[in-house]
């Protein structure tokens, strides 16, 4: 390997350690071994050699390709050249806009793969994403592009052009293939705005900066629309996953105590020697589940992802019972029956349910209300689940109430969406209840797998 | 040598049927060029186990086939003495002691064939997520020197190291370990443009149009929050169905009638049904 190349290689994999890539001193070389073996020239090939040599984990994957584009940019032979920084902005032409409007038209109609398509992405991006920033400094921005060429008000012109007649499944097929090539623009243009960045201000200080986290990591405080419905499409694979870790569990743990009156029993039949010792099965003790959830804009989320999950595995528990609150709280469970199509039970939920007095979240009023009219659902096989972030509008917190609840218990647990140091901040009474009920942060998937594996496995 | 290089790869796959991306394709490659075993992980039917069938016959090569379940042990997986065999040698002949523990009482499963074979091998390890954890430091002990002890016989050491490809559905993380020793693909939903020409290699008869409907379709249904995706193998017989019922466009009518085909929940079948705008059948 040439020095430089191994410099090059060094660099990215410590850049994708740093990133949060488990990659190990055998894969590193393994990644090196297969830059020997490949023509170094081929980009793509070059990528997927790293890839399969160092992501083992498909929610690595995009981190990694926004990585591998900052280490490995594209050649770049296409559009004239761009003015150098500092020289005044061409200005835009009033037609102009329009004609590379139909450029851009014609391509999202096409397949995104074509290299005209991220060309064509690069080149607006020369054009128009040059914004400049603090002192005498420029730099690059994706927005710019964006509103420049809108590719979001392309969409009705492109369904006329692609369709005889609207309406019915040809509109939605229309619909969805012109989406996802206009997320695919925006992914070209956000790329090529890094390469631009990396290009003058180093690769490191943007490597940082820009990476996306897995999508089991990011905080449900801030999931977008997008990441929301990525996330619940994640629900049933991983409550597979979880259901799956937990069975492997329990039948480890299920060989009992020895039964000795079956054992001699059995002996009988050779002669007296206790071959087979027989044992007692260990009865599988599942919990049963109460889960009461702030269903509150700021929380939905979190609840409503964490609600799907508990659903999804309801086999885990011998009984599954779900209450919903802001200020006032009522049942929620016959939203979740098998077979009911998940975003309806969500939807409807929300819109059946009574749950809104004033529309303040009032956790205090809430366990008061919940005490007085579901007591009989907590008994002393019940494990009790909240869900919420403890913020309750100033008002009285009725420690008594959620004391009686927690304590009519087997176990009580409360998971708070929000970082640890924004407990207690503002309108937050996290450690008022947490002196009552073990509250523990779940900001996100991963901590929220961890929780309910636990969760289900409570003997 | 198995392939002289990914282009190589995507041709010879091709002539199989298979087709291959960037990944697979390189994946493959460096799998045969570096001697490492290759873990291609994915949701059902996206053409995992097809791949290493298509690699064995693309490459002339023969196929063993591990299948994976629960409770697979090292009797199934490795060898295992013929007992019955052994008692009746005993029977007749009480000095036999010593040679029942030899090739004739040795019952070859799959790895310990591979392991064996003289001629070039892929071993498919099929669903290894689906195998108890123990399992898995079998095969990190197999594939790490391609070698077997067995007390009675001695070590066996393969004359030519198989080319190893093990699939799994995630319904579990394999071990970090067993990851590490692995060149790693994972294998999703293609693209509408690469479906078309899977189902196309698949059911050649389709015609292009048609073909291109159900794969626009197929991947409008994976962006709907559904239980189970469908997924290419189902797409694949969603082409065949149609072409037995003789029908040459996927019409509301039609797609209503056969959408059983790719979506097997019933809550899966009323959602979709609601947001393509489709008669209730
Ligand atoms: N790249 C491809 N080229 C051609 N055919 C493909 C390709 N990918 C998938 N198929 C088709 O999909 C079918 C299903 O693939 P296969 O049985 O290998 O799936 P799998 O991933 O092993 O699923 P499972 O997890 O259920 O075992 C294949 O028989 C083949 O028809
Ligand atoms: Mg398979």
């Amino acid at each position: 390997m040439s020095e430089p190349l191994l410099d090059r290689h060094v660099a990215f994999v410590g850049a994708l350690r740093e990133a949060g890539l488990p990659v190990s001193l055998a894969e590193g070389l393994d990644a090196a071994r297969a830059l020997t073996v490949i023509d170094l020239a081929e980009r793509e090939t070059l990528r997927e050699a790293y890839a399969a040599t160092l992501v083992k984990r498909p929610q690595h994957r995009p981190g990694f390709d926004a990585l591998f584009d900052l280490w490995f940019p594209p050649v770049i032979s296409d559009g004239p050249p761009e003015p150098a920084p500092g020289h005044a902005e061409r200005p835009v032409l009033p037609n102009e806009t329009a004609e590379l409007r139909d450029r851009l038209a014609d391509l999202l109609m096409g397949d995104p793969d074509d290299p005209a398509f991220r060309a064509f992405a690069r080149s607006m991006v020369g054009r128009f994403g040059r914004v400049p920033a603090a002192g005498n400094r420029q730099s690059w921005f994706s927005y710019p592009v964006l509103r420049a060429l809108s590719p979001q008000t392309l969409i009705a012109r492109l369904l006329d052009a692609m369709l005889a007649e609207r309406g019915g499944v040809p509109e939605t097929l229309a619909r969805t293939q012109i989406s996802r090539n206009i997320r695919k623009f925006e992914e070209a243009v956000v790329a090529d705005v890094r390469r631009r960045i990396a290009e003058e201000s180093g690769i490191e200080k943007i490597a940082r900066t820009s990476v996306p986290l897995p999508i089991d990591r990011v905080d449900f405080l801030r999931l977008t629309r997008d990441e929301l419905a990525r996330l619940r499409r994640e629900v049933h694979p991983l409550a597979r996953r979880l259901a799956t870790r937990l069975t492997a569990r329990r039948k480890l743990g299920r060989r009992g105590r020895l039964d000795v009156r079956r054992t001699v029993r059995a002996s009988l039949s050779t002669g007296g020697v206790p071959l087979t010792p027989h044992l007692r099965p260990r009865r599988p003790h599942r919990p049963e589940l109460v889960i009461l959830c702030d269903a509150s804009g700021s929380v939905a989320a979190f609840s409503h992802f964490t609600l799907l999950l508990t659903f999804a595995l309801r086999e885990q528990f011998t009984k599954v019972r779900a209450f919903a609150f802001v200020d006032t709280v009522d049942e929620i469970t016959a939203h979740f029956r098998p077979g009911v199509d998940v975003l309806d039970a969500v939807t409807r939920m929300t819109e059946e349910a009574d749950i809104v007095r004033f529309g303040r979240t009032d956790y205090g009023h809430v366990f008061t209300r919940f005490a007085e009219r579901y007591a009989d659902a907590i008994g002393p096989r019940t494990s009790l689940l909240i869900l919420g972030d403890a913020r309750s509008n100033y008002q009285a917190p009725a420690l008594d109430a959620l004391r009686r609840l927690a304590g009519e218990a087997r176990h009580a647990h409360w998971l708070n969406p929000e970082p640890r140091p924004q407990w207690d901040s503002g309108d937050s009474l996290a450690s008022a209840y947490a002196g009552i009920v073990p509250m523990y942060e779940c900001r996100n998937v991963a901590q929220l797998a961890t929780f309910v594996e636990d969760l289900a496995q409570v003997y | 040598m198995w392939f002289a290089s990914p282009d190589e790869v995507r041709g010879r796959l091709a002539s199989v049927d298979y087709l291959a991306d960037d990944g697979i394709a390189t994946s493959v490659f460096l799998a045969g060029a570096l001697g490492k075993p290759l873990l291609a992980e994915g949701p059902a039917g996206v053409g995992k186990t097809q791949l290493a069938k298509a690699v064995a016959q693309a490459t002339g090569a023969r196929l063993i086939r591990l299948q994976c379940y629960e409770g697979l042990d090292e009797a199934r997986a490795l060898y295992e003495w013929n007992y019955k065999k052994q008692l009746l040698r005993i029977q007749a002949d009480g000095d036999a002691w010593e040679d029942i523990f030899s090739e004739e009482f040795l019952l070859e499963r799959p790895l310990l064939r591979a392991i064996r074979s003289d001629e070039p091998t892929v071993l498919l390890i099929d669903e290894t997520d689906k195998a108890d954890v123990e399992v898995e430091g079998l095969l990190l002990e197999i594939l790490s020197d391609f070698q077997v002890t067995i007390p009675e016989l001695g070590t066996i050491t393969a004359i030519r190291r198989p080319y190893v490809v093990l699939t799994s559905n995630a319904t579990r993380e394999l071990s970090e370990a067993l990851k590490r020793r692995c060149l790693y693909l994972h294998l999703g939903y293609p693209s509408p443009e690469r479906e078309r020409d899977i189902v196309l290699a698949q059911v050649p008869e389709l015609p292009g149009l048609l073909a291109e409907r159900l794969a626009r379709t197929v991947a409008t249904l994976r962006g709907l929050e559904l239980k189970k995706s469908p997924s290419i193998a189902e797409t694949v017989d969603w082409a065949r169905t149609l072409l037995a019922l003789g029908r040459t466009d996927l019409d509301e009518g039609v797609m209503a009638a056969t959408l059983g085909v790719v979506l097997k929940h019933d809550s899966d079948q009323s959602r979709a049904a609601k947001e393509l705008g489709l008669p209730r059948p």
